[in-house]
């Protein structure tokens, strides 16, 4: 072949191992002292616009057990439906929300962030999207992250028309990704049950 | 912008080939038995929302943030262990450079212990030893550390199953879509080809692909032997197929 396609493999993926906590959240590993704060820890500044709301969840596996290992990110659009950071899709977010959170599950196997409503941002075919968070999972015995999405209950005229939503197969499968609303705290929480394997498994991605 | 565009930075993603990756479904692997989903992955194009992704700026980084032979250090010595230099460039499938990217990257001492508050090996901790450190890719794609070799260790799987040398490694690209988490082998170790982890990698070229090179020619003599690990992210088309050329 005279001119072969410059295409590389990607780098396989990998486990991230029972101590994934050491290198993405060092401090709750018990390493004190090399890094300030967790990356990621906090999303929220004074100056960050928007609702403030808890997204959670807990994550359980194929028997039931939680995920007391696992390290989860969200990646979200501030409150007018943009993107932090360098891309071409959308008109950046202002600098006082970065969009991006990081937080391991604790001993029942919940992770939870402090952050804000996102608003709709514009699905492939124009429309907008319904609110909602990327969620992307690793953990011990999870050979390659698991992404998925949550979305809020209180948003259902917009849920019922969403770009990925709509496209879920199984219909019954489509409220695995829909969070319900707590208002029993200071602010709304959303809370999933993220099942990684059986009947009520949560639909995951292949973006 | 005038003339054609090279496979770029705008358009969508190439499909990740999940054949090249190891499957949920590892039986060797006894974790992976119930933590791998047994439906299929619903199958997207990327949207905005995996698209975009976190940036990361240099004020991020501490200097001691890429040297784990200090970064623990309690009482100014240093960590014990073989000391090296890892390095490597961080490209995509087009074998473009992926500057200004955050890495980071996590691993056990040089007797197989790991500093974490749930870890029981009984190998010792070495007080000035913590495991973890990160940098920013370079305006090239480059990023670089100093640490000590990490130590085998065992781990209850099979009867007798133990970790070849390996460091972990965690990247981020610009999409979110290409978020990677995988792990970093030693050139020459026999470890890499028993291990039921590294064997969920289903072709022997990928394992390959997680090897890192001894490198003599960056080797600082009478100090640290240096090893080279590249890491490949998945690449993007250009927009050109699906926009207009003008303007591209």
């Amino acid at each position: 072949m005279l001119n072969p396609l410059p295409r590389l493999k990607e780098t396989p993926s990998q486990t991230g191992g029972p101590y994934v906590h050491i290198g993405l959240t060092p401090n709750f590993a018990g390493i004190a002292g090399v890094y300030d704060t967790d990356p990621g820890a906090t999303m929220l500044t004074p100056e960050t616009k928007g609702q403030r709301i808890t997204i959670a969840g807990r994550l359980i596996d194929g028997s039931g057990a939680p995920l007391t290992d696992a390290v989860v990110e969200i990646w979200q659009a501030d409150a007018d439906g943009r993107y932090a950071g360098a891309m071409s899709h959308a008109a950046n977010a202002g600098p006082a929300f970065l969009g991006w959170g990081r937080q391991p599950s604790n001993g029942e196997g919940i992770f939870s962030f402090e952050t804000i409503k996102p608003g709709p941002v514009p699905g492939p075919d124009g429309k907008p999207m319904a609110p909602h968070v990327v969620l992307w999972i690793v953990a011990r015995g999870i050979n390659i992250g698991l992404q998925t999405r949550l979305y809020f209950a209180d948003e259902a005229e917009a849920n019922g028309t969403d770009y990925v939503l709509t496209r879920i197969p199984d219909i019954r499968r489509r409220a695995s990704l829909i969070a319900p609303r707590d208002d029993s705290g200071p602010v709304p929480r959303y809370m999933l049950d993220i099942h990684l394997q059986g009947d009520r498994e949560t639909v995951f991605f292949d973006v | 912008m005038t003339g054609l565009m090279l496979p770029g930075e705008d358009g969508a993603l190439y499909p990740r080939d999940r054949s090249w990756h190891p499957p949920g479904l590892t039986p060797g692997y006894k974790s992976s038995t119930f933590r791998a989903p047994k439906h299929a992955l619903l199958s997207l194009g990327a949207t905005a929302s995996e698209l975009s992704g976190p940036t990361f700026g240099h004020s991020l980084i501490n200097p001691l943030d890429n040297d784990l032979i200090r970064n623990f250090s309690q009482d100014g010595s240093e960590a014990i262990g073989q000391r090296l230099i890892i390095y490597g460039q961080v490209l995509d499938e087009n074998a473009r450079a992926v500057p200004n990217t955050l890495v980071e990257f996590w691993q056990a001492n040089a007797g197989g212990r790991y500093r974490h508050k749930r870890e029981a090996y009984l190998a010792p901790l070495d007080p000035n030893f913590g495991g973890c450190g990160r940098a920013i890719t370079d305006a090239n794609g480059f990023y670089s550390f100093r640490t000590i070799k990490p130590g085998a260790y065992p781990w209850p799987n099979g009867g007798n199953d133990w970790r070849p040398a390996h460091i972990h490694f965690s990247v981020f690209g610009h999409a979110f879509a290409q978020r990677l988490i995988t792990q970093m082998y030693f050139e020459g170790d026999p470890m890499i080809w028993q291990c039921p982890i590294v064997g969920s990698v289903p072709d022997k070229a990928g394992i390959e692909q997680l090897i890192a090179r001894l490198d003599r020619h960056n080797t600082t003599p009478m100090d640290a032997l240096a090893y080279r690990f590249d890491i490949v992210l998945r690449g993007r088309r250009s927009t050109m197929f699906e926009n207009k050329l003008e303007g591209n």
